[in-house]
């Protein structure tokens, strides 16, 4: 390392020696003017810039050290309530007690450093990454006094073996990891939900159930099956849920031009899987004038007067369609599960 | 000095310090590291800052990610709530894990803003890498010795995307379940395994009960340790390396100019990292962020309209919004493959990152250039690599734009469907038309260098001479002023051997080395050369009226046709 002052600098003419033949020519090269000259700032020349550079870093130390005890003063004076105003008022001011002695310490450091500290240019030389020809030489010979020493060349039988060994042994962990990592693996299970042949239509989320003969032209509602209370307390509801969840529209006899699944409508009552047939979002938005369904997530749009057909967007397939009709007592019931699976294509879904 | 003793013998140590430092070295020779690094030099220049962003949001992520830890619980049991958190969630059914991060957010003092700050942090963590790459991509710092080091950034900027979306899942509110579901329907996307693949990572159907503990271990353990471990090795080829350098006065591919790791960036280095840290708490102190407690906790039916994922997955989120639906289909044998959504979520990202991966390597093959590089490029010096750096950013933003179309139309009161279009079509030409803008700014920009070294600045100075004529005077620049803009190499196409040797027999290879010069063909065919020293004194006698010899004439400065030689 050593001090610039103007280094590397061979030539100062746009003159040099052309390789070999001696002639001078022309260089295609400018030369390098060298490092610039160092510029000192007033902090170098006027003893009283630095003094003032001194005391504006002192000061900032000290206006870290306020801002934790502003800090420490907010966490005992201002304790959060319990009402989200309360907490964000704590949050804040926690915060900015925090950051305001971040930011001292930040701003003091940098001053002392751009102010203070020399801003003389130094140079260091690069060598070459690669290792130097006498070093390799040396690093080959180990390496291959070491092969040497195995035997692994000559005994061809313990490549073999050890290789064997090492590629084996990682199926004692996997194995029992991938058998269990899946659950039952069973996934035939996206085939099947809740849906039943005679299990009622509930409102979600409050489980009550609904009579056909409650929903007026243009009403939407939001419906999982009917299952007792305890059961929609469990984990395991959630994910019945997921794959269960319907959306049911009530359209003027008049506007349904045809069902998805044959039949499967009830007096202009339209029940579709909630389910995106393009990665899974909840099929939420529903525009009564077109009868367009829209998904929020990558705006698939599906028309639920014409078999839920696909009118615009990432999309595929068209919902799939539950079958209902009316029990004795006028409640909606499913007359079957869904023919297809819910949800997005995979693999084997025709399988 | 006496010659009879071997070895010299440092004198006791006397002070506090100097018996510290005695006792270690006496143990670690930790002296040989002092003198390597405590006066080690870095060139100095604000946009080397931005690794240093990348690096200090990392370790605040650390920091409030472990006091965040300590109250967060990976469960997906369920409970009903009953808390100190807001009005609406008492009494409702949610997963411990959504009843741990609101206890955190209202019941533990600080989690709240702990909470905000990690929030933000993941999310600077993420635009600081994004921007240190573009600054390395677009100065050619990538190139040899440090291509493998380009190679452990690119990990590590996926590892920061995977840690991002694992993370904001844990809380389990509405919001993230969604994305969830939406990773699930991509990753059954996949064909033959997709269907085996969702079980396991979901271990049975989605959500099951197991993917937030799954998470929440990938999140804090293996996700974490592996970017500690990248971090690392990025640093230390950093180190190995010694840090590149902006070109000028004293620069070369031989030396480092700047200044001393200590104090001069013990000091400043120190200040980036409270900076970072004071902006982020401040922040994290100011502007709320995923308030999960207005979202509610995860529950399959309902979905919010404008739901937008972290900024780093808007492009995922609009390359699945644009792809149309078409493109799914069934093969013979009745099996689905979902294109429309195996194309926008895998392939098009897969496209996008292997260009990351493999673009030091198809330069560094373009150029022939085997030597090491330590000064940096001036993006306009290397046209082509530029034009293409921002037309992966053009296409970057206008995949991000699209996974915000639902905004877009809302707040400008457009038809979304419309948009939708547009953007598929910019998909295409967006790209290529900020590849040929860009092109053309460079090279502009590359003559207009050549013009300021010919004729020098214009003074604004006008001077009629006695004939009559009016002249501009110009400056000539100074020494410092002309080496930036003269001090670059502007590469030639590939030469290769013929096809065929002296007694035609057909060379082996020559196809390969043909496809090559193609693409050498397309870096580098328009080229702007510096100006050299001869054609210097040309424009200098010809701005004197001829009064000098004329030199010898210049070879013509802009070339096309990678046949003809410039000089």
């Amino acid at each position: 390392m050593s001090e610039s002052k103007n280094p590397v600098n061979n030539s100062s003419s746009g003159l040099e020696r052309a390789g070999g033949n001696g002639d001078l020519v022309q260089s295609d090269r400018f030369p390098d003017p060298g490092v610039p000259e160092h510029k000192p700032r007033l902090t170098d020349v006027d003893p009283k810039a630095a003094k003032r550079a001194e005391r504006t870093v002192a000061i900032l130390f000290g206006i870290s050290c306020l801002g934790t005890i502003a800090s420490l003063v907010a966490y005992f004076a201002v304790r959060p309530d319990g009402t989200v105003e309360g907490t964000r008022l704590s949050t804040q001011l926690l915060g900015i007690g925090l950051g305001v002695s971040l930011l001292g310490i930040a701003v003091a450091a940098i001053h002392w450093a751009k102010a203070l500290m020399s801003n003389h240019e130094y140079i260091d030389e690069r060598h070459p990454t690669a290792t130097s020809p006498e070093n390799r030489e040396v690093a080959v010979a180990a390496l291959q006094q070491g092969a040497n020493d195995s035997g692994i060349a000559r005994r061809g039988v313990l490549k073999g073996a050890v290789v064997s060994a090492l590629a084996l042994f990682p199926l004692t962990i996997a194995v029992p990891l991938v058998s269990s990592v899946g659950g039952d693996w069973n996934v035939s299970s996206f085939r099947h939900t809740l849906w039943t042949k005679g299990r009622r239509l509930a409102y979600d989320p409050s489980g009550r159930l609904i009579k056909a003969a409650d929903l007026t032209i243009g009403s939407v509602a939001h419906v999982i099956p009917d299952v007792p209370e305890e059961e929609r307390q469990t984990e395991e509801w959630i994910t019945e849920k997921a794959k269960a969840v319907v959306l049911l529209v009530r359209l003027d006899p008049a506007d349904l031009k045809s069902d998805h699944r044959e039949g499967a409508s009830y007096q202009g009552i339209v029940a579709y899987s909630k389910i995106c047939t393009h990665v899974g979002c909840p099929v939420a938005l529903y525009e009564q004038q077109t009868h367009h369904l829209l998904c929020p997530c990558h705006q698939s749009t599906f028309d639920i007067s014409d078999g839920a057909k696909v009118v615009f967007g990432p999309a595929k397939r068209p919902l799939p369609q539950l079958p209902i009709t009316v029990d004795d007592e006028g409640y909606l019931v499913a007359e079957d599960d869904f023919d297809e699976p819910i949800g997005p294509s995979y693999w084997e879904r025709l399988k | 000095m006496s010659t009879t003793t071997a070895s010299k013998r440092p004198a006791a140590p006397t002070t506090r310090a100097g018996k510290a430092a005695d006792y270690l070295d006496q143990r670690t020779s930790i002296g040989v590291a002092v003198k390597e690094f405590a006066r080690k030099i870095f060139p100095d220049h604000w946009s080397f800052m931005l690794g240093e962003i990348a690096l200090f949001s990392f370790v605040v992520l650390l920091i409030t990610g472990v006091f965040i830890a300590l109250f967060f619980q990976p469960s997906m049991a369920l409970v009903t709530y009953h808390g100190n958190g807001p009005e609406q969630l008492q009494g409702q059914l949610m997963s411990v894990a959504f009843a741990s991060t609101v206890d955190l957010s209202f019941e533990v003092r600080g989690g709240l803003l702990m909470r905000q700050i990690h929030h933000w942090s993941a999310l600077v963590f993420m635009a600081s890498i994004v921007v240190h790459m573009m600054r390395v991509f677009f100065t050619g710092a990538f190139r040899k010795p440090r291509e493998l080091n380009w190679l452990v950034g690119c990990l590590l900027m996926i590892l920061g995307l995977l840690a991002g979306f694992s993370g904001y899942s844990l809380p389990d509110d509405v919001l993230s379940g969604n994305g969830l579901r939406i990773a699930d329907g991509v990753v059954k996307s996949i064909p033959v395994i997709g269907s085996y693949l969702s079980y396991f990572i979901f271990g049975g159907e989605f959500p099951g009960e197991h993917i937030i503990a799954r998470l929440f271990t990938v999140h804090i353990l293996l996700i974490p340790a592996l970017l500690l471990a990248l971090i690392g090795l990025h640093l230390f080829l950093m180190v190995l390396h010694k840090h590149t350098q902006y070109p000028g006065g004293g620069r070369t591919d031989k030396n480092v100019v700047g200044y001393p790791m200590f104090p001069v960036y013990i000091a400043k280095m120190g200040g980036n990292f409270f900076l970072v840290f004071a902006v982020l708490a401040l922040m994290g102190g100011t502007m709320s962020i995923n308030n999960i407690w207005n979202y509610g906790p995860y529950d399959p039916s309902p979905v919010s309209a404008g739901a937008q994922p972290d900024w780093y997955m808007l492009f995922l989120e609009g390359s699945l919004r644009l792809m149309p639906g078409f493109a799914e289909f069934v093969t013979w044998g009745d099996y689905t493959v979902s294109l429309n959504v195996l194309i926008p979520a895998v392939v098009v990202p897969g496209i996008l990152f292997t260009f990351l991966f493999v673009y030091p390597f198809v330069e560094a093959k373009v150029t022939g250039d085997h030597r090491e590089h330590h000064v940096l490029d001036r993006p306009r010096n290397v046209p082509v690599r530029t034009a293409l750096g921002v037309a992966f950013l053009t296409e970057f933003i206008i995949l991000a734009v699209a996974g915000s179309n639902d905004l877009l139309a809302l707040f400008f009161d457009m038809s979304l469907n419309s948009i939708t279009w547009v953007l598929r079509v910019l998909f295409f030409v967006g790209p290529v038309f900020a590849f040929w803008v860009t092109k053309r700014i460079c090279l502009g920009l590359q003559r207009k260098d050549r013009e300021m070294v010919l004729h020098g600045h214009e003074s604004g100075r006008i001077v009629r001479f006695a004939n009559g004529e009016y002249i501009e005077v110009h400056t000539p620049l100074s020494d410092e002023e002309r080496w930036l803009r003269v001090n670059y190499e502007a590469h030639r196409p590939l030469e290769i051997a013929p096809a065929t040797d002296g007694r035609g027999v057909k060379r082996r290879g020559y196809k390969s080395d043909r496809r090559w010069q193609r693409l050498s063909r397309f870096f580098f065919e328009d080229r702007v050369e510096p100006v050299t020293p001869a054609e210097l004194a040309a424009a200098h006698s010809h701005g004197e009226h001829d009064e000098l010899a004329a030199a010898p004439a210049a070879a013509p400065a802009v070339t096309a046709g990678g046949s003809r030689r410039a000089r």
